[in-house]
């Protein structure tokens, strides 16, 4: 995978298994990020390939590929800042027709994150970060998908924020939504995790179970700070 | 009072022309970053098929009806042909190719048509005087220009926050890279943004040609400038400040032309791009722009 003629992912091979949390860990500028948006399809990959329920997505456009089932939680949330939050959720259900459970859907994002029905009439621009991130995961979860990418969903956020989106993270876990989380913050992802992949620019250097990862000498010398 | 009246209609006529052209400008800027330059041709290209049309026979209404369609066509063909294959390439190889789209399409005209100017009538009731009151003859097809662009606009607006295709188009224009993770089909609203600006535009073209009477290849020009110096004012990829804009600059224009001594009102448009080059110091958000940047 090239990244602005730079190869930012060399051979790099990971695998999610369906109702699993998995976690990818690593340093700034590792290539979780290209990796998810290569997922996605608003980056291309330049060889390889990747496959979602027997489906190969490299060929495939990013409204085709939500169409399957992958919703995507960007980095630095990408929200729709001159619409409201209302609006901004609903357009995470853009393909869907079926109205009726679009609108139990809003209200299921509602208990997930009550300040967002408060919110949502204000515009997503004037949101605060941790409620910019949380209409980040709620618009996401509109598409109904088998597949969740969360990126970053911890960054630039309070630690009480941040204690808020893994305990909704957590839950999304336990109602089996197949989760591929991409953190910074090594601790948590791998306190909630399955299995993780560790890596560094561009390559998976570890990969294993998050208990194991997270007792792992190198691991805890490099990322949780211990 | 008569004056007055007479210079508002007049005001108000102009601001439609441009707000319609405005419209499309903004669109298209918004979702591509595109100032699209040939938009002044799709305003040309609405009277010229209509005047096709009418010599094939056709009743003027059944001809404007058609003219639209395909006017939309063209926008279509313009955005697959020239644009869509500069998809990531640098804002200013998109510019240069709509100048190139406008020169083709002008010579296009010019070739099949002539460059000198044609008549150009619609029915014969637009040239009509509204008697309002005493002494105030208000014309017809001035009325109608302010009634068409207001309509438009209202479906236009409703488009855009009740549809889901509209909002889409909005979300597009904020923000391309959320649009295409959510799973906005990015070829389908660009499509539609280009069908909407084409009829827009020609809608413009149509009812300018019918007001002065005649049509020429290069008659798109001043109105793209026109309609750009509106989106700027009002602030640029907003929607509604292309609209005001729109109306502002036809009030300014014939506030111009009205007070003016009758020796300085030859050099009106300059004035005008001199007020753009004032907004771009002052206030280069526009009226409408949003200047507040996005919290994090």
């Amino acid at each position: 995978m090239y990244y602005g003629g730079i190869q930012a992912l060399k051979n790099v091979s990971l695998h999610v298994q369906p109702g699993e949390l998995l976690a990818i860990i690593g340093a700034n500028g590792a290539g979780k990020t290209t990796l998810l948006r290569t997922v996605s399809g608003v980056l291309r990959a330049r060889s390889g390939s990747i496959r979602f329920e027997d489906r190969e997505l490299t060929r495939l456009s990013p409204y085709q590929i939500v169409h399957l089932g992958i919703a995507h939680s960007p980095e630095g949330r990408q929200l729709f800042g001159g619409l409201t939050t209302i609006e901004n959720l609903r357009l995470g259900a853009v393909q869907r027709k079926d109205r009726a459970a679009i609108d139990q859907d809003v209200e299921y994002i509602y208990g997930l994150f009550p300040v967002l029905k408060e919110r949502r009439l204000q515009r997503a621009g004037t949101l605060s970060g941790g409620e910019q991130q949380m209409l980040a995961i709620g618009r996401a979860l509109m598409a109904r998908p088998r597949l969740l990418l969360l990126d970053e969903p911890s960054l630039g956020l309070a630690p009480l924020l941040v204690e808020r989106i893994f305990e909704v993270i957590a839950r999304l876990k336990m109602e089996r939504v197949t989760l591929l989380l991409v953190e910074q913050n090594a601790r948590m992802a791998l306190e909630v995790a399955d299995r993780a992949y560790v890596m560094e620019t561009g390559h998976v250097t570890l990969e294993g179970p998050a208990s194991e990862l997270a007792a792992n000498p190198a691991v805890e010398r490099a990322y949780l700070g211990g | 009072m008569a004056f007055v009246l007479q210079q508002l209609i007049n005001a108000l006529a102009l601001g439609s022309i441009y707000a319609l052209m405005a419209i499309g400008l903004a669109i298209i800027f918004g979702i591509l970053r595109l100032i699209n330059f040939a938009h002044g041709e799709l305003l040309m290209i609405g009277p010229y098929l209509v005047l096709v049309l009418s010599l094939l026979g056709l009743p003027f209404g059944l001809a404007v009806v058609v003219a639209l369609v395909l006017a939309g066509f063209v926008g279509v063909i313009m955005e697959r042909l020239a644009y869509r294959p500069l998809r990531g390439a640098p804002d200013v190889s998109l510019l240069l190719t709509s100048l190139g789209v406008s020169m083709f399409l002008q010579n296009s005209v010019i070739m099949a048509f002539g460059g000198q100017s044609k008549a150009f009538a619609g029915p014969a009731f637009l040239d009509q005087r509204l008697p309002v009151m005493q002494n105030v003859g208000i014309a017809t097809i001035d009325v109608v220009i302010f009634g068409t662009a207001i309509v438009l606009v209202v479906l236009f607006t409703l488009f855009v926050t009740r549809t889901t295709l509209g909002i889409s188009m909005r979300a597009s224009a904020e923000n391309l890279l959320a649009a295409q993770l959510v799973g906005i089909n990015l070829g389908r609203v660009i499509m539609v943004a280009f069908i909407i600006g084409a009829g827009m535009a020609a809608v413009a073209g149509i009812l300018y040609g019918v007001r002065i009477g005649k049509i020429d290849p290069l008659m798109g020009f001043i109105p793209l400038l026109k309609a750009f110096v509106a989106t700027v004012i009002g602030g640029f990829g907003s929607i509604p400040g292309a609209v005001l804009g729109a109306y502002v600059l036809g009030f300014l224009e014939i506030l111009l032309s009205g007070s003016l001594p009758s020796g300085v009102t030859a050099y009106r448009d300059a004035i005008i791009f001199v007020l753009l080059i004032v907004v771009l110091l002052v206030r280069p958000q526009g009226i409408l722009g949003s200047g507040e940047a996005e919290r994090v």
